[in-house]
């Protein structure tokens, strides 16, 4: 009787719904270090999500607004796309890199030092708002695992 | 009819045969010449041996100087088009330019490391001697009039365009090929990198190769 009381709270437990900011997980977050406040600066990360869900919004007090911005290659030509919203699938990290999809941070209030770190918020469909630490790296980082310098 | 005449009847006829298959080697051959000669030409910036790009500008260095392709006496040129509002693929191969000549140690002197705006009128010589100067002390940065730049594009086949977007800085941005081109220094193409393309390493050890005319 007891057993299967045990059983029966367990399964209550895994039932129960998690809280859904849990289920979005950001790792590797950076940014590159900029050389003039005047021009935009760029950051990477990666999202993992146990379940679908979409990123909305990013915001950051370093800088005025923050674009995901797509590479689309045709014929040789790189073209910058603008993403409004980005789909992110279930348990498939979307990972942002140099050469690829990547933040624009535009219109920085300071200059982004290497070695310094800053706070970015994210806000996603399902999970809610996100908030995470970036940490600036140098010039010619390639990413957080190492630098190509 | 003897069989001598047969036989000759029979040389002549492999003689026009021959001439046939010879007539449409030669024009199939002028055609196929002549539409790989036609994409090479609309293909823009894709490096693949084209006689037509060539080293030629006349702009401004980030010091303020006038310089042209002739500026840089015997020494082999890297050139990179890009402009520095352009916050992922500029740096990263500005980045990778400069680790490449870095790797090539002294020999790195035989060479005149280039990075011309295709945004000449954000990218003034202080903001190129700004830019320039935290990627490598060796790195020229090159603008001038937006008709200066657009013939040294044109040059280099190197294609930009300006693409408005409202949610951009200023209105817009720019659209490019990300290639490095290495130039002798009589201001014929080599060859073309692209950062991902190979390691810095193995650029390096291409670029000496081709300079000491050790090319595989």
């Amino acid at each position: 009787m007891k057993r299967t009381a045990i059983a029966l709270v367990m399964t209550l437990l895994t039932a129960l719904p998690v809280s859904a900011e849990s289920l979005v997980e950001i790792s590797d977050a950076w940014a590159r270090a900029t050389i003039l406040t005047s021009r935009p600066g760029v950051a990477y990360l990666t999202i993992t999500s146990a379940a679908a869900d979409r990123l909305l919004e990013i915001t950051t007090p370093v800088a005025d607004h923050v674009m995901i911005h797509d590479v689309v290659k045709v014929d040789d030509v790189r073209r910058m796309r603008h993403v409004m919203a980005l789909d992110v699938p279930a348990n498939r990290p979307v990972t942002l890199a140099p050469g690829a999809m990547h933040l624009m941070l535009a219109g920085l209030h300071e200059k982004l030092r290497e070695g310094q770190k800053f706070p970015m918020t994210l806000r996603f469909e399902n999970a809610g708002e996100i908030s995470i630490d970036v940490a600036i790296l140098g010039i010619a980082a390639a990413g957080p695992q190492g630098e190509t310098e | 009819m003897t069989s001598h005449n047969f036989n000759r009847l029979r040389f002549v006829r492999s003689i026009l045969w021959g001439m046939v298959v010879l007539a449409a080697l030669l024009f199939g051959g002028a055609y196929i010449f002549q539409a790989s000669d036609h994409k090479q030409m609309s293909s823009g910036a894709e490096g693949t041996g084209e006689a037509a790009i060539h080293s030629d500008f006349s702009l401004t260095d980030h010091q303020g100087n006038r310089v042209t392709e002739a500026s840089f006496p015997g020494r082999w040129q890297l050139v990179f088009f890009g402009f520095t509002h352009c916050p992922d693929v500029c740096p990263t191969t500005l980045a990778y330019m400069a680790d490449a000549l870095d790797r090539m140690g002294p020999e790195a002197d035989r060479v005149a490391p280039l990075f011309i705006t295709i945004d000449p009128v954000r990218d003034t010589p202080d903001v190129m001697a700004e830019y320039v100067g935290a990627f490598h002390p060796a790195l020229i940065g090159l603008t001038g009039s937006e008709k200066d730049v657009a013939a040294a594009a044109e040059a280099f086949r190197v294609y930009s365009e300006k693409l408005d977007d409202d949610t951009a800085p200023d209105g817009y941005l720019m659209a490019h090929s990300g290639h490095i081109y290495l130039m002798a220094p009589d201001g014929r193409y080599q060859t073309v990198f692209r950062e991902g393309d190979q390691s810095a390493e193995d650029m390096a050890i291409r670029v000496l190769a081709i300079m000491n005319g050790n090319t595989i």
